[in-house]
């Protein structure tokens, strides 16, 4: 499989990178490459293996339901570029 | 002062206790050699102060007699370890000017057991790279050189900053982390000692992320001993990372110089590559022998679905890392440029911040989990991973103890080398270390030799998940017999 000039396009946008025109032919032969190296793995059998989610098998610990942490506002803020009364600032989203 | 930063963390361990000299006085001698050598670029951030102040305080700390095991020893941070109130970049410019509130688990235990920190050391941005050469602060320089030429050459990567510093002797060890190979191969390239150990050993808390089901923290050191008392400190349950493991820590410096007769050798001939140098394959002979040489016992294996983990590995790591980058909106921390609306402002800001590699990355990630390509890309690959580490399952339920492999395909080679045209080929660098990540398995790379320009070369072995204690004894040998491997100050 190998990806046309839109669908880098359509890719870098659901990224959420801005990709100028200029860019674009340079990115394409990039993936390219990328998906050809990996294609090789379509001439695995892979019938009736499980996918795998946990490289080590173990049981995962559930915490206490408890409030361990908070009251910390000013470190969160802390390191935002652009913060009003402890409020993250972003440009305007509804109308 | 040379003879303070030359001595090995178990030398420097005795001086401290038996008062040869204070810690202070080590950090000095460190901090001066880092000053000396800023042509390797290998530390970021210098932390003299903070240093130094760590020093007075463990002196006063050894004088009362508590000391821990880590007392006074200077060590160096990869710059993707969040210090608390120390600038954390992973080399990245999107991270900016970011001052964590918190410390990682891993380093908050160096310091506990009273470690120095000297600085933070570059790295590939976010860890993705295998030369150093994709740090937003440039790349690092290998202090290794190829017998009479001055050609600048890679220390390997990420963790090149880490390996760099230590092969100089800027810091007696460092912290790193291996996603693909980026402990062992910066390792293999310095002729240092570096230890991935298994999935879930260590805390993945605080360390900048970048595929979640891979990353794991690990020790860079001179010797295997070394490697072995980091390792003690770095490892343990964190109740804050719900992937590590609740299993004691043992003490790992125990298992160095422990008798390694009887013990099966695995040998992998999926590993013997077509055009693989000559003097790869010799010194991977040459270990085998010396294994032999001290009582373990040589068989044959194979590990049939090798050659499927490295495109495996460029389908799972950049999707986790898709997800995972995905943090960086220029809303809560580090850099931000302005949009006409909030979605330009992401976009504007993720296209300045973020390197080249990263972006192909993200954006490879991106497709892979796309709608109508999932299935395809991403489910195939985590059921090869199933298949790649069963071959593993199936050589230790055969009685091998461990395996042994050359650590990269060749040795060092220059800044601009590789990757120019296909990113391809810089990736074919982890090949025999991204199956161990897949798998989730130990591995250490130990030096054992030089290729004919003088280069470093190393080994590598594996072992079963949470048998970190077999590989140093295995690699204690390999050192005893390959000696040790130092390179000529010219910076």
């Amino acid at each position: 499989m190998s990806v046309d000039a839109a669908t880098v396009r359509r890719i870098a946008h659901l990224a959420r990178i801005a990709v100028s025109e200029a860019e674009v032919p340079h990115l394409q032969g990039e993936l390219n490459a990328m998906l050809a190296f990996v294609e090789q793995l379509s001439e695995v059998n892979v019938d009736g293996i499980e996918p795998m989610t946990s490289v080590t098998p173990m049981d995962m610990k559930k915490r206490q339901d408890v409030v361990n942490d908070g009251e910390i506002a000013d470190d969160v803020v802390k390191n935002s570029p652009d913060t009003v009364n402890r409020f993250f600032l972003v440009p305007k989203v509804v109308e | 002062m040379t003879d303070l930063i030359s001595m090995t963390i178990a030398e420097a361990r005795d001086g401290l206790a038996n008062k040869s000299f204070t810690s202070l006085e080590l950090t000095d001698a460190h901090l001066a050699a880092i000053e000396a050598a800023r042509a390797l670029n290998a530390f970021v951030l210098e932390t003299p102060d903070q240093a130094r102040a760590m020093a007075r305080a463990i002196d006063a700390r050894i004088a009362k007699g508590e000391g821990g095991p880590l007392a006074g020893i200077p060590l160096g941070i990869k710059d993707l370890f969040a210090t608390k109130d120390v600038r954390t970049t992973a080399c990245s410019k999107i991270l900016g000017n970011f001052v964590p509130p918190y410390e990682s688990t891993v380093t908050s235990q160096l310091w506990r057991d009273g470690a120095v920190m000297l600085g933070k050391l570059n790295n590939d941005e976010f860890a993705m790279g295998s030369s150093n050469e994709t740090s937003c602060f440039g790349p690092v320089v290998n202090p290794w050189r190829r017998e009479g030429s001055n050609t600048t050459l890679v220390p390997g990567g990420s963790s090149g900053g880490s390996a760099s510093a230590v092969a100089a002797m800027l810091c007696m060890g460092a912290t790193a982390t291996d996603t693909g190979g980026s402990i062992r191969q910066p390792a293999a390239f310095t002729a240092t000692v570096g230890v991935k150990p298994t999935y879930g050993r260590c805390s993945r808390w605080g360390i900048v992320a970048f595929a979640s089901s891979l990353d794991q923290a690990g020790p860079i050191a001179r010797t295997t001993r070394d490697a072995a008392i980091l390792m003690r400190s770095m490892a343990g349950y964190d109740p804050k990372d719900t992937t590590s493991v609740d299993r004691a820590v043992p003490d790992y410096e125990a298992a160095i110089g422990k008798s390694v007769k009887g013990m099966k050798i695995g040998i992998p001939r999926e590993y013997r590559l077509d055009g693989m140098p000559a003097e790869v394959e010799k010194l991977w002979t040459e270990g085998a022998a010396w294994l032999k040489a001290a009582g373990a016992e040589l068989v044959e294996i194979s590990l049939p679905h090798t050659k499927y983990a490295l495109p495996a590995y460029y389908i799972v790591a950049p999707a986790e890392a898709s997800s995972n980058l995905a943090r960086y909106d220029g809303v809560r921390y580090g850099l931000r440029e302005q949009g006409k609306n909030i979605i330009e402002m992401y976009e504007n800001t993720r296209a300045e911040g973020f390197g080249a590699e990263v972006k192909r990355r993200v954006m490879i990630g991106t497709y892979v989990l796309s709608a109508g390509y999932y299935d395809a890309y991403y489910l195939r690959a985590q059921k090869v991973r199933t298949l790649i580490k069963k071959d593993f399952e199936d050589c230790f339920a055969k009685g091998v103890n461990a395996i042994l492999t050359p650590a990269t395909p060749s040795a060092a080679f220059g800044v601009g080398e590789k990757g120019g045209a296909d990113p391809v080929e810089m990736y074919l660098n982890d090949i025999f270390t991204v199956t161990v990540n897949m798998a989730g398995l130990p591995g250490i790379a130990v030096p054992a030799g030089k290729d004919s320009q003088g280069l470093p070369l190393g080994l590598q072995l594996i072992g079963r998940a949470f048998d970190e204690e077999t590989l140093f004894s295995l690699g204690e040998v390999l050192e005893q017999a390959a000696g040790r491997f130092t390179p000529e100050r010219w910076w």
